[in-house]
């Protein structure tokens, strides 16, 4: 009667696909992909800088052409998941703080961190046409 | 009494997988914007922003590099170290191999970056 | 799902038809069957009020407390009740807790006083803002919901896990208490914080929004910093 056979299961495959929440996690995940590949273009530009004239120009061209500029669009809206998702997570990341005598709730430090992201940008922005002026 | 437990080397990591994904959350977007869309294509800025003047220039005074190489490396790191944990998720275990594979893609893209910023000179 | 181990070589599923109320809870259903259609189920619950944290289960894929998830939820069904995930199965519904116990003993989930005082000097001193910094983590019932959710720990049962984090910040953070620096030993492992992903699922399922995995993760900075500033900390060994 008293047999124990204790049974382990294991974790299927479909663990992060079949699950809402954990789908978008693994989504937040794979945004490092496209992170590290444009990180890739940038360090394909300082190569290409470094060798000369020509060899950047190339650079450009590619940046240029209608495949490029599509996976940059791409890009720009995987950046701007991460963005979201970096600061949809931040709460987590943080104690508790106080300001003026009050608890910040999570929201708060979501959308301050979403608005430094558009002040951040609208400064790189700036400061790139005034260095191009 | 508690046995004394290996203290995890992770923080180096998270802390540069910290970093990066700060930066790219900050900067991410428009960098892309600018140089995968705007100056392609001419919009708001002019035609020639990214020239090879201007990006000499640029490369060649050390806030201009400091810029770059934060931009790039940082990214990568962020990367690796999410990769390392994603592949976990996805049943490729922390181990040595995973590690070697990861951090060194963004350790050699680090050192690519480095070498190209210091050859462009001055 | 039922598992016999005396004559069941692995889990498998069996189907019952229960009476609907809009009412009546999946825990309520779980005791109709076992009093009504086949009384050989076997499953763990208690105050039936989502308060003890025996009744633990997954229902259709999600960690939930029997006896807080209701019927209507899942009108006109069919509900799919699961042992609680990431835990061995001893019989049916009832899964072998023994690991989550034994990392939570580990911890040493009391307080341990900063400065002892002894009856004659009356209680401990805490001010609400004190109070404030743990209040939250005190609100565990240890139903492991949390283990059940976190990916990380389904991969590999190493893991201390959100539950036994979240207790053990809940007396670090306590400024009656004193042995953080032993605490924070063992989160300072891989097994400890690192490997926690912020997947954040734990949070989600927790009955009592203990948050866990804010816990966990406020934890990694400060445990990041010491990491390098145990150099020059007075009296660091390793």
């Amino acid at each position: 009667m008293n047999v124990r056979r204790p049974y382990v299961r294991r974790m299927e495959p479909g663990w992060w696909w079949n699950n809402a929440f954990l789908l978008r996690y693994m989504i937040r995940e794979m945004t490092s992909v496209l992170v590290a590949a444009y990180a890739f273009v940038l360090l394909a530009g300082v190569f290409a800088l470094n060798r000369g004239e020509a060899a950047y120009r190339q650079w450009l061209d590619v940046m240029a052409s209608p495949w490029s500029v599509a996976f940059h669009g791409l890009l720009l809206a995987v950046f701007l998941y991460h963005s979201w998702s970096w600061f949809e997570i931040m709460p987590k990341t943080l104690p508790q703080i106080r300001l003026g005598g009050r608890l910040v709730p999570a929201a708060a430090i979501t959308w301050g961190g979403l608005a430094a992201t558009v002040a951040c940008c609208g400064i790189l922005l700036g400061g790139t046409l005034w260095l191009t002026r | 009494m508690a046995h004394p437990v290996k203290r995890s080397n992770a923080p180096v990591f998270w802390l540069l997988f910290g970093a990066g994904g700060m930066l790219a959350a900050l900067l991410g977007p428009m960098l892309v914007f600018i140089t995968g869309i705007a100056a392609p294509l001419g919009w708001v800025l002019k035609p020639d922003a990214l020239s090879y003047d201007n990006m000499l220039a640029f490369a060649r005074n050390i806030p201009g590099k400091i810029f770059i190489f934060a931009v790039v490396t940082l990214f990568v790191w962020h990367a690796a170290h999410r990769m390392y944990h994603t592949l976990h998720d996805l049943g490729i275990r922390r181990n040595g191999l995973s590690m070697a594979f990861c951090y060194g893609i963004s350790l050699a893209a680090t050192l690519v970056c480095g070498y190209a910023l210091i050859a462009i000179g001055m | 799902m039922r598992y016999l181990p005396e004559s069941d070589p692995e889990p498998r599923h069996q189907v019952y038809e229960v009476p609907y109320s809009d009412t009546g809870s999946v825990l309520e259903a779980l005791q109709y069957i076992k009093d009504e259609l086949d009384p050989t189920l076997s499953f763990r619950w208690s105050c039936r009020m989502a308060i003890c944290g025996s009744c633990g289960m997954n229902i259709n894929g999600v960690p939930r407390l029997a006896c807080r998830t209701f019927l209507r939820e899942y009108f006109p069904g069919p509900v799919r009740i699961d042992a609680l995930a990431h835990f061995p199965v001893e019989r049916d519904l009832v899964i072998s807790a023994a690991d989550f116990i034994s990392k939570l003993e580990s911890i040493k989930p009391y307080i341990i006083p900063r400065v002892e005082r002894s009856v004659a000097e009356g209680e401990y001193l805490q001010t609400p803002l004190e109070l404030e910094k743990f209040n939250q983590f005190t609100k565990c019932i240890n139903c492991m919901l949390c283990y059940a959710a976190c990916p990380q720990y389904g991969i590999d049962p190493a893991f201390l896990g959100p539950g036994v984090i979240a207790l053990a910040h809940r007396y670090n953070a306590d400024s009656r208490d004193g042995a953080a620096e032993e605490r924070m030993g063992q989160l300072h492992a891989e097994e400890g914080l690192w490997s926690c992903t912020a997947v954040g699922y734990c949070s989600e399922v927790c009955p009592k929004d203990v948050d866990p995995a804010n816990a966990v993760n406020q934890n990694k900075m400060a445990s990041a910093l010491d990491y390098f500033i145990r150099f020059v900390k007075p009296g660091e060994k390793s």
